[in-house]
């Protein structure tokens, strides 16, 4: 076994007269603080209106966003209106109102899509749930801000509108 | 007679200019200091015209905004001296400065102008019994607060305060018997002698223990961390708790001025005042046997400015303490204080007197 028991719990003479522990510590901050001082540049901060980590890092493929609805080619939403994605939602935050297609290949399509954004937990369950590929969180939207509480229930005009965020 | 007052207000308006200025500065520095410890930016974004001059105008708006806050009082506090205790608070801060010599005797004009506000000859005793008046300042602001939470806090800076000041006091006892005065200027000018013809005998050179057991001492007295229990900005309540306004900007500002304070305290005391290694008062004589003649003004100027940086240095050191080490626990902060400071003291003191009898 390669485990070692140390039965002073790192704790030798020099680590309990404080002094020598002390000095080490505050070597570490000034090391710190004087490569700070002269190149300000290697800070990691992002600066985060101005800078944005999907600009400077790029996001991750797997990020959920903000969902959008995909769209079939002729602008119809490939949504169905199963109503696995509201079934599968913890937060009940997915409003679906289904209603008979005009087209005669598609049996129903939704109304009303809905989704509170409050509520959403952004979990990914509802894309996982899609059987049509219909709902993502590709969108790269992470920043939702409105002026009001009802401004944030998305409507489907505006969830078909988004567009994939990044590129792969 | 005018012209001596003039002289003495002159004086009073360079130290307490520099004393304030660097106290508002610290607030800045503080910020920044932290930030570039713990990479990170820090202050940058309030600006005039777009220029941010490194964050140094957020003092500037902090004052602003602190002074135009709502100034709450409350309902059942003690209204007269809710008002008074952060002036005390600040009081004490300021009137040490008053002893601590910033330069050698100026000679203009005929005149000798000594570079040091009052020249008492209690020196040292004058600041340690001012600095005890602190304590009234966070006892009075806890006590009439009507407030449980900041009356506890009252009561535990007391509590360290008296603790930490008998280990402060006693700690530079071994000092004052090497240089056999108490008068700071005195103390300051014995500073620049030269032991064996090269060593400048600094308090620190003389008194190594001395000057651990007062450092750490004085930064309990100032309430930072590692022992900032008192106020503890991050979780515990402190005195200051039903402040608001510029009176908890008072406050704060007493502390930034108590580090202003201790590090001129730890300058003139240890690290030689406003002495310049080899530097005379007729200019630079090196042991190698080498000299060199300096005009009278700039010997002074030289002075003044070691002095300065010294204490800048040190206000710089005590901010890196601060943004080091984590804080005590009570208990272990009163046994680190009774239990190993105070006997040190002590020890310091009897072995000091036994070397300073041999040689005598």
């Amino acid at each position: 076994m390669a485990m070692v028991v140390k039965d002073n719990n790192g704790q030798g003479f020099l680590e309990k007269i404080y002094i020598p522990e002390i000095i080490r510590g505050l070597l570490v901050t000034s090391r710190h603080f004087f490569k700070n001082l002269f190149n300000i540049k290697q800070v990691p901060t992002i600066y985060y209106p101005e800078e944005r980590t999907e600009v400077k890092w790029g996001l991750s493929p797997r990020w959920r966003g903000r969902h959008r609805l995909t769209r079939k080619d002729d602008g119809m939403p490939r949504c169905t209106a199963c109503m696995l994605c509201a079934t599968a939602c913890p937060s009940h935050c997915i409003y679906i109102e289904p209603t008979e297609s005009a087209d005669p290949a598609v049996e129903k399509y939704p109304a009303v899509f809905m989704i509170d954004e409050l509520r959403c937990v952004f979990c990914g369950l509802c894309v996982e749930a899609c059987p049509c590929d219909a709902i993502r969180m590709d969108s790269g939207i992470y920043s939702l801000t409105e002026y009001s509480r009802a401004n944030f229930l998305y409507e489907k005009d505006v969830l078909m509108a988004t567009e994939r965020g990044y590129k792969d | 007679m005018i012209l001596d007052a003039l002289i003495i207000l002159i004086k009073l308006a360079l130290v307490l200019g520099m004393i304030m200025n660097l106290a508002g500065l610290l607030t800045w520095a503080e910020r920044k200091q932290s930030a570039l410890m713990q990479d990170r930016i820090g202050p940058n974004r309030a600006n005039i015209f777009g220029f941010t001059f490194y964050g140094l105008l957020h003092p500037i708006a902090d004052g602003i905004k602190l002074i135009t806050k709502e100034d709450f009082i409350p309902a059942r506090a003690n209204k007269a001296i809710h008002s008074l205790a952060p002036a005390v608070a600040m009081f004490p801060a300021l009137v040490t400065y008053a002893v601590i010599p910033f330069g050698d005797i100026l000679r203009v004009g005929g005149r000798e102008i000594n570079l040091q506000v009052a020249d008492l000859s209690v020196g040292i005793i004058f600041i340690f019994s001012i600095a005890s008046l602190a304590i009234y300042g966070v006892m009075l602001g806890g006590w009439s607060s009507h407030n449980n939470y900041s009356l506890l806090g009252g009561l535990r800076a007391a509590a360290q305060m008296i603790s930490y000041e008998i280990a402060m006091g006693l700690s530079i006892v071994g000092l004052l018997m090497i240089y056999g005065t108490v008068e700071l200027d005195d103390l300051v000018r014995q500073q620049g002698y030269l032991i064996g013809g090269w060593l400048p005998q600094w308090g620190i050179v003389v008194q190594p223990a001395a000057f651990f057991l007062f450092l750490c001492a004085a930064i309990a007295e100032n309430k930072r961390t590692p022992f900032d229990l008192p106020e503890g900005e991050s979780e515990i309540i402190g005195y200051f708790l039903e402040y608001s306004g510029m009176r908890f900007g008072m406050f704060f500002l007493a502390e930034f001025a108590d580090i202003v304070v201790a590090s001129a305290l730890l300058t003139t005391l240890f690290f030689g005042g406003w002495q310049i290694p080899f530097l005379m008062a007729d200019g630079f004589h090196l042991p190698g046997g080498f000299s060199l003649a300096l005009p009278h003004l700039l010997v002074v100027v030289l002075q003044v400015a070691a002095f300065g940086l010294k204490v800048v240095f040190f206000c710089w050191f005590l901010l890196l303490v601060r943004w080091t080490l984590p804080r005590f626990r009570y208990d272990q902060l009163m046994r680190l204080g009774w239990k190993y400071l105070f006997p040190l003291t002590l020890a310091n003191i009897f072995i000091t007197g036994l070397i300073v009898l041999a040689l005598a």
